[in-house]
């Protein structure tokens, strides 16, 4: 087979491996671990930037293997996946480095980079992933490959929140594989086609097609957070920060995400969904969604859980974009599955810098941190305003999009859920920038540990964070400039809408 | 290569009187022995991969009179498995055993092997019932090695269900034979037809084979005789011996009793199958020690292969049907790899711990991290999550119930999956605790690496790599 044939699988491949090197190492082998992490880390990087150009010129990657006869594994590009990819990638590298500076000191981290790389795998596996049944494989394998990296501290609260992850998860996963065996079983075997699939079906299963969505969604939507399906996501912060970040931003949520978009475009088709009333119901759940989170987040005194409850509403952006007839809305959605993880990413990394160096966990604790950690708070700051959607930062751009659809489909009801939503975002996130800046610092930290270099913290704490910050900020700035995501997006929505 | 045939019975049975002569080297010879029969069982599937059915008239006399060995797809594919699983079993029992046990265990083991083999090859029903009979005798032996009270008592009991099942099945064999004269396989499904005889027949030595297979509510024996057992034992009992059973019940329903099933026969087997699913599941999720846990689970997923019969009698024959066929046996093939798999690194946590209460467990993992793998893996196979063999068996067999409306196998096969989610998960949660130990991967390999093998081959092998069953299964497997 050509190479063309072999890229996806290689992509997947090229953080697999590494991670299951790295359970045989030993744990004090730090050089070697630390080596194969990045080699596997970078390697992906390259393989991506070159699928990239391939996709962009309209080259086809697809990795097809028999699994067993009627059923295919499917890796295949397509310009979605690509954006999905590309985001895990560049932040997996990102929080890859973050990590080994996280953990460097912890026990069982042999255990915890071989589950954090298998992890990225089955998130870029699902991003590739050209059918239906693929799309199962990996979804599940990410649910196995986040358990021990919830369950990791091994507190009482860890153990617990990693129950609760795993309950809601299986469930979640039951449900899906239900409705994918339900809809082979109605169809064949389901191929992701831009278009869908479905709007040729005969009439006669149309009522038993609809329902299946909503199976779907369901099981979709506990990854995802859709509420009422959010419960895990608060609980499962006892996480170490890395594993927040790159559950919020990248892996777990954004594939329920990833997943709902892929429902809708590529299985049901648009104008099918549209037509039989499924977008409507997907927005009404995503609108709640999305003020219900908020509404949560300015109650919470925890940082690390007001960011939980941001990512539970900021995600259904993403629900909400592909729920809106039309092209525009859809490059809002789209785009934001790229913004909301370099933004939500740089607030987590922040929160566990101030978790480690001042031992500030509470909304509360955080008066004057701005004048202490200038440069991790500038970072949140960024993060922050970008959320709200404040330009010039990448959110803004997604809102914009997100808005226009919505008035261009005649949808006017979403802008107040947009207004109403970015009000609430303001409420929650002002007060934060307000104490760390404008506030004195307390006399003494909850429990400081001075760095002795140059900077304020590590630099493979602090540099993660200044990136991704400055890659939100240029998201927004240069948005129209080539390679950007929200030209990638316009490219994806043109593709689905057939222009 | 024909010759492999009768090897694969004949070696272990050399080996066991080897061992039983010279009791001082019985681990090396039971070793060499192991070895070489694994190879000859492994050669004869590749045979009938490459070449077709294999059939040897032994001592050249043919049926009806002399005694015949047979190999097709479905046998050797079965043959392969337990032979596989039989190599590690013995690899791990040769760290396992101190030399006073190791004495009484080869001997037992190799005779089980033999009779293992036999089963799979032989092919009229009375050579059957003795490989079943010696099947039976030898495994209760060997669950009781450990000498505990316990132990003793429960495979006791085992030892007389275990009788009493083939007891069933030789009268079922006796009715044939005296209403058509023959017992070779082909010959009584020729001659065969519907009637009170044949219904009878067919009714005791199914009974009786899943007495042996411990379908609900006949598995009351199995948890305590495969909980007590030494873990090489308990491995070898759950995941080949009533799979064995398994087999000769698919066989006896496929080749001899074809004409004269009817669809509330197969509806019984999977309403018993599916109550076992959820039974079964349930009392593992219950269970308080780890080797009692997996005695459960090996209840529950026999389950799932009964569920197997009212789904192939729905299915008219075709692709369909042969697709379907094939996903069975991807089943018990998972499963006797995941369930070896799991036993066997339950026995290196029992060792280490000193126990197997899995409320106490923690800490055990960090000591055993390939231990701790193993058990995941096969957990992941147990679970039917991909990317394991469990899975794509399932969904083959789930995708075809709906296509046959029969949905509510799914809805019994999904609550099987979540119960045994929680029940594996229990388990594994035990492996994350706060004290940190040395990490070393593998510790002691010998006992280690089989299990981890085992496991790998479940979720990996089988789970990617399925596709060589399908060609096994053309070879006269397949209607």
């Amino acid at each position: 087979m050509s190479f063309d044939a072999w890229l996806p699988a290689a992509i997947v491949l090229s953080s697999m491996i590494p991670g299951m090197l790295i359970f045989l190492l030993r744990e004090e082998s730090y050089r070697l671990r630390t080596v194969l992490n990045m080699t596997g880390a970078l390697a992906k990087l390259g393989l991506v930037i070159w699928m990239i150009g391939g996709v962009y010129d309209g080259q086809r990657y697809e990795t097809r293997w028999t699994l067993v006869p009627g059923l295919d594994l499917v890796l295949s590009a397509d310009a979605l996946s690509v954006l999905f990819v590309a985001l895990s990638t560049l932040l997996w590298l990102v929080t890859t480095i973050y990590a080994i500076g996280y953990l460097e000191h912890s026990p069982n981290r042999s255990r915890f980079f071989g589950f954090f790389s298998i992890c990225v795998s089955a998130t870029v596996g699902i991003a590739l992933s050209g059918n239906l049944l693929t799309f199962v494989i990996f979804y599940e394998i990410l649910t196995l490959a986040t358990y021990p990296l919830v369950a990791h501290r091994g507190t009482p609260d860890a153990a617990h929140g990693a129950k609760v992850y795993l309950a809601y998860t299986m469930g979640g996963g039951a449900l899906l594989l239900v409705g994918a065996i339900w809809l082979q079983a109605l169809v064949g075997p389901v191929e992701f086609t831009q278009g869908g699939i479905l709007g040729v079906s005969p009439e006669e299963i149309r009522g038993e097609l609809i329902l299946i969505f909503f199976v779907l969604l369901a099981g979709l939507g506990v990854k995802a957070a859709l509420v009422p399906l959010h419960g895990w996501l608060p609980q499962a912060m006892v996480a170490p920060a890395p594993v927040s970040a790159l559950l919020h931003a990248v892996a777990v949520v954004k594939a329920g995400a990833f997943g709902i978009v892929r429902v809708v475009y590529d299985v049901y088709g648009v104008e099918f969904a549209y037509a039989n009333g499924l977008l409507l119901a997907l927005g009404i759940l995503a609108s709640v969604t999305i003020i219900y989170g908020s509404l949560m987040a300015l109650t919470q005194d925890s940082l690390k859980k007001r960011l939980a409850y941001s990512t539970v509403s900021q995600v259904s952006y993403i629900a909400l974009g592909a729920s809106i007839f039309g092209p525009i809305a859809t490059i809002g959605g789209m785009v934001h599955l790229v913004h909301q993880g370099l933004m939500k990413i740089t607030l987590f990394f922040c929160a566990g810098n101030y978790a480690e160096t001042l031992g500030v966990h509470k909304v509360s604790e955080m008066d004057g941190v701005g004048r202490r950690m200038p440069w991790t708070s500038l970072a949140f700051t960024v993060g922050a305003l970008g959320m709200i959607g404040v330009p010039p930062v990448a959110g803004f751009v997604s809102k914009w999009y997100l808005g226009l659809g919505a008035a261009d489909a005649g949808s006017n009801w979403v802008l107040a859920v947009l207004v109403v939503s970015s009000l609430l975002n303001a409420a929650y996130f002002l007060p934060i920038l307000h104490r760390a800046w404008f506030r004195p610092a307390p006399k003494q930290w909850p429990q400081e540990h001075r760095h002795t270099g140059r900077l304020e913290i590590a630099g493979a704490l602090l540099w993660p964070p200044v990136i991704t910050a400055v890659l939100a900020l240029s998201a927004g700035l240069f948005a129209a400039a080539p390679f950007t995501p929200l030209e990638w997006a316009t490219l994806i929505a043109e593709r689905e809408y057939g222009r | 290569m024909i010759d492999a045939l009768p090897l694969a019975v004949t070696l272990p049975l050399l080996g066991a009187c080897a061992v039983t002569v010279s009791p001082a080297h019985a681990r090396g010879l039971g070793l060499l022995a192991a070895v070489l029969t694994a190879a000859s069982g492994v050669g004869v599937t590749a045979a009938v991969w490459s070449d077709g059915v294999l059939r040897v008239d032994l001592g050249g006399w043919g049926a009806p009179l002399g005694i015949a060995l047979e190999a097709d797809g479905l046998s050797a594919a079965f043959l392969v498995m337990a032979n596989v699983v039989a190599l590690a079993v013995s690899v791990y029992a040769g760290g396992y055993f101190k030399s006073e046990s190791a004495r009484h265990f080869w001997p037992l083991w190799l005779l089980l092997w033999s009779a293992l083999n036999g089963l799979f090859l032989a092919t009229d029903l009375f050579n059957l019932y003795v490989t079943l009979e010696l099947l039976g005798l030898s495994a209760a032996a060997l669950g009781a090695l450990t000498g505990t009270r316990e132990a003793v008592a429960a495979n006791l009991r085992y030892l007389l269900v275990g009788l009493l099942g083939s007891m069933s099945y030789l009268l079922g064999v006796a009715l044939v034979y005296a209403a058509y004269g023959v017992l070779d396989i082909g010959l009584v499904a020729e001659a065969i037809e519907p009637g009170p005889i044949a219904w009878t027949a067919m009714t005791l030595m199914i009974g009786g084979l899943i007495l042996k297979a411990a379908l609900f509510p006949m598995h009351f024996w199995l948890p305590p005789a495969h909980a007590n057992a030494p873990a090489p034992v308990s491995a070898a009992l759950s995941a080949l011996v009533v799979k064995a059973a398994f087999y000769l019940a698919l066989r006896l329903w496929l080749d001899v009793f074809a004409p004269v099933l009817n669809e509330a026969a197969a509806n019984l087997l999977g309403i018993l199958g599916a109550a076992a699913v959820v039974w079964g599941s349930w009392r593992a999720l219950r269970a308080d020690r780890l080797k009692l846990l997996a005695a459960y689970s090996t209840v529950a997923q026999m389950g799932y292969l009964f569920i197997a019969f009212p789904l192939l009698a729905a299915t008219p024959p075709g692709l369909a049907r042969d697709n379907l066929l094939a996903a069975v046996v991807l089943l018990a093939l998972t499963h006797g790899f995941a369930k070896a798999s799991f036993f066997l690194a339950a026995g290196m946590v029992q060792k280490t711990a000193g126990h197997d209460r899995i409320d106490e467990l923690g800490g055990a993992a960090q000591a055993l991290p390939a231990a701790t793998f193993a058990i995941g893996l096969a957990g992941v196979a147990l679970i039917g999550l991909p990317p394991s063999g469990t899975f794509l068996a399932k969904w083959m067999m789930l995708e075809q119930a709906m296509i046959l409306g029969l949905w509510w196998w799914l809805f019994v096969m999904m609550v099987g999956t979540l119960l045994a989610a929680a029940y594996v998960f229990r388990v594994l949660s035990r492996a994350f605790n706060r004290e940190p130990t040395p990490y070393r991967f593998v510790n002691d390999a010998r006992t280690e690496l089989p299990a981890l093998l085992l496991g790998l081959i479940a979720t990996f092998g089988l789970g990617i790599a399925a596709q060589p069953l399908w060609a096994l299964l053309e070879q006269g497997a397949f209607g």
